[in-house]
């Protein structure tokens, strides 16, 4: 047990250091796309729920793991969609730079 | 096959990092969401082979009905209510979270008091998020007013339920649980939510979105530990972070700081909408004379604002302004960090537009050279170019930078009718004496500007 929290905190805090040194230094400009996309990461929330309904038993249960994979669906896919749309605003006009 | 998952899991998680970086770059933005989302993919897919899963049926029918609306959804809505959109998945994100720690709340089978803890936190902070989103998209949307809504004892009430919240929960991991303390909880904390952003005028929300999307990918990261999911725990925590961040540079832009942001409209509950104060009178003008005095004019500097991008003006505006370049008209755009609804949105909808990158300038380049203007012309910008922002202290927008348009030689004002901007307040800067009003549709009013200079 001792071991896995460990392990776990290192985790935790080369994955905190790993989010802010990727953001770190954005133009203005990209701020509400790189919001956007990290929206759409964080719908690996969708894995989650897959399992957590996987394992649900009882109606109740069943019931909420169907909203949480729906929910999770909807982050996952939803967030995939808006950002593309944004970023597809800068490669066209790319060149010259911001 | 659980090795299989587990290497799934880890090639997602790289993907996901350099998806990341890539996206904070112009130029290889759009890979990176690419890349991310070949990563979503190959985990979800994986995540089929989990061993034990039941409920396929059910797991397939929900992820394929919510993606297929969020992906209708998504594809359909302009791009000036992209913002709004963001706050509702990420919203989602948020609830799902909430939904995973109800599942393993209700099952009971968590033995281990600091796993159930990080559960019930993951919990907490997705459906604050949930329901917090939920009011911003409302009020993005305009369902609700964007005003600060707010009413006496607010704060204490606040307190209250996020006291009782937490409280509930730490009954929860303490207490042998129960479906009704269940409920109690994610009542309390979804009133919480509610009730935490209800106050937040509608020029703030923005970085209020942004804290809620570093909400959820902190949720689904703690999530991620109770479940054992490394996939959760990376992703939930980088974005957890990254987020933080984000939100941190966001609120710089707009000169605030986060507890500004989530309290500032508590305590303050005069009404934002009475001109108090503000001399002078609103002066309509002809679309002919704003022609004339933009055709003759030698410099022209163009802010434009939501209602730009509301009544899809940006292409006319484009063609109106290669019109008076052809005359030999300078013109530059202004873009205020938050024009729009986010930091950057009126740079996607003028690159939408065409408008070459060049022409396009910044608060700090742009804001010395008012004074050298002929015209500075506001299509649809209200509070972005209050100048009371700069000297009232009692006003909501107080301490934002603004455009100092009133420096300009005369200044057009392109409105849709007399009513305030997002945070409700009235703007001084249409009542100066070198200010005129064009009222009508922002596409009209241009459309018809375009005719009227071509004639001169």
């Amino acid at each position: 047990m001792m071991e896995g929290v460990w392990a776990a905190l290192f985790i935790f805090t080369l994955a905190a250091f790993t989010g802010y040194e990727v953001i770190a230094k954005v133009p203005v400009i990209l701020h509400t796309p790189l919001m956007s996309g990290s929206n759409f990461i964080h719908g690996i929330v969708l894995v989650g729920a897959m399992v957590a309904c996987g394992h649900a038993d009882t109606l109740m249960e069943q019931i909420l793991g169907f909203i949480a994979v729906f929910l999770g669906a909807m982050n996952a896919v939803g967030g995939y969609v808006v950002t593309e749309r944004m970023l597809l605003m800068f490669e066209r006009k790319k060149p010259g730079g911001a | 096959m659980e090795s299989f998952i587990k290497i799934a899991y880890f090639l997602t998680i790289i993907l996901f990092i350099f998806g990341l970086k890539r996206m904070s770059s112009p130029a290889t933005a759009r890979s990176g969401i690419v890349w991310a989302g070949v990563a979503m993919l190959v985990a979800v897919m994986a995540t089929f082979f989990w061993p034990g899963l039941q409920n396929i049926a059910l797991i397939l029918v929900a992820t394929i009905t919510g993606g297929a609306a969020a992906w209708v959804s998504g594809k359909k809505v302009e791009m000036t209510d992209m913002p709004q959109m963001v706050a509702i998945y990420n919203g989602m994100g948020g609830g799902s979270a909430a939904g995973i720690a109800a599942v393993e709340l209700l099952r009971g089978d968590i033995h281990s008091s600091g796993i159930l803890t990080l559960s019930v936190v993951g919990g907490l902070i997705g459906a604050l998020a949930f329901s917090g989103s939920m009011v911003a998209f409302a009020k993005l949307q305009g369902i609700i007013g964007g005003r600060p809504i707010t009413f006496p004892k607010q704060q204490l009430i606040n307190v209250i339920l996020f006291v009782l919240a937490v409280i509930s929960g730490i009954g929860l991991v303490v207490g042998d649980g129960g479906a009704t303390m269940i409920t109690i909880f994610f009542l309390l904390v979804l009133a919480f939510g509610i009730g935490v952003t209800l106050p937040i005028g509608g020029a703030d929300m923005p970085v209020v979105i942004s804290l809620f999307n570093a909400l959820t990918g902190m949720a689904v990261g703690f999530e991620g530990f109770a479940m054992d999911n490394a996939a959760m725990i990376v992703a939930g925590t980088v974005v957890g972070a990254a987020g933080t961040l984000l939100t941190q540079m966001m609120a710089k832009a707009m000169n605030r700081s986060i507890t500004q942001v989530l309290f500032g409209a508590f305590g303050q509950e005069e009404e934002g909408g009475a001109a108090d104060g503000i001399e002078g009178s609103l002066k309509p003008i002809e679309g002919d004379d704003a022609a004339i005095m933009m055709g003759y004019a030698s410099k022209i500097i163009i802010v434009s604002g939501y209602g730009m991008a509301v009544a899809q003006a940006q292409h006319k505006v484009r063609e109106m302004a290669d019109l008076l370049q052809e005359k030999g008209v300078e013109v530059k755009y202004a873009i205020h960090p938050v024009a729009g609804r986010m930091p950057g949105h009126m740079n996607v909808l003028l690159a939408e537009a065409g408008v070459p990158y060049e022409q396009l300038f910044d608060l700090e380049e742009i804001n010395a050279e008012f004074s050298t203007a002929d015209v500075a012309l506001v299509i649809g910008a209200n509070d972005v170019v209050n100048p009371r922002a700069k000297t009232e202290r009692s006003s909501p927008i107080y301490g934002m930078p603004v455009l100092d348009v009133e420096n300009a030689k005369n200044v057009l004002v392109i409105k849709r009718g007399k009513g305030t901007g997002f945070a409700g307040i009235e703007n001084e800067l249409f009542y100066r004496d070198q200010t005129r009003m064009l009222y009508g549709d922002a596409q009209a009013v241009v459309s018809d500007l375009i005719q009227q200079i071509k004639q001169i």
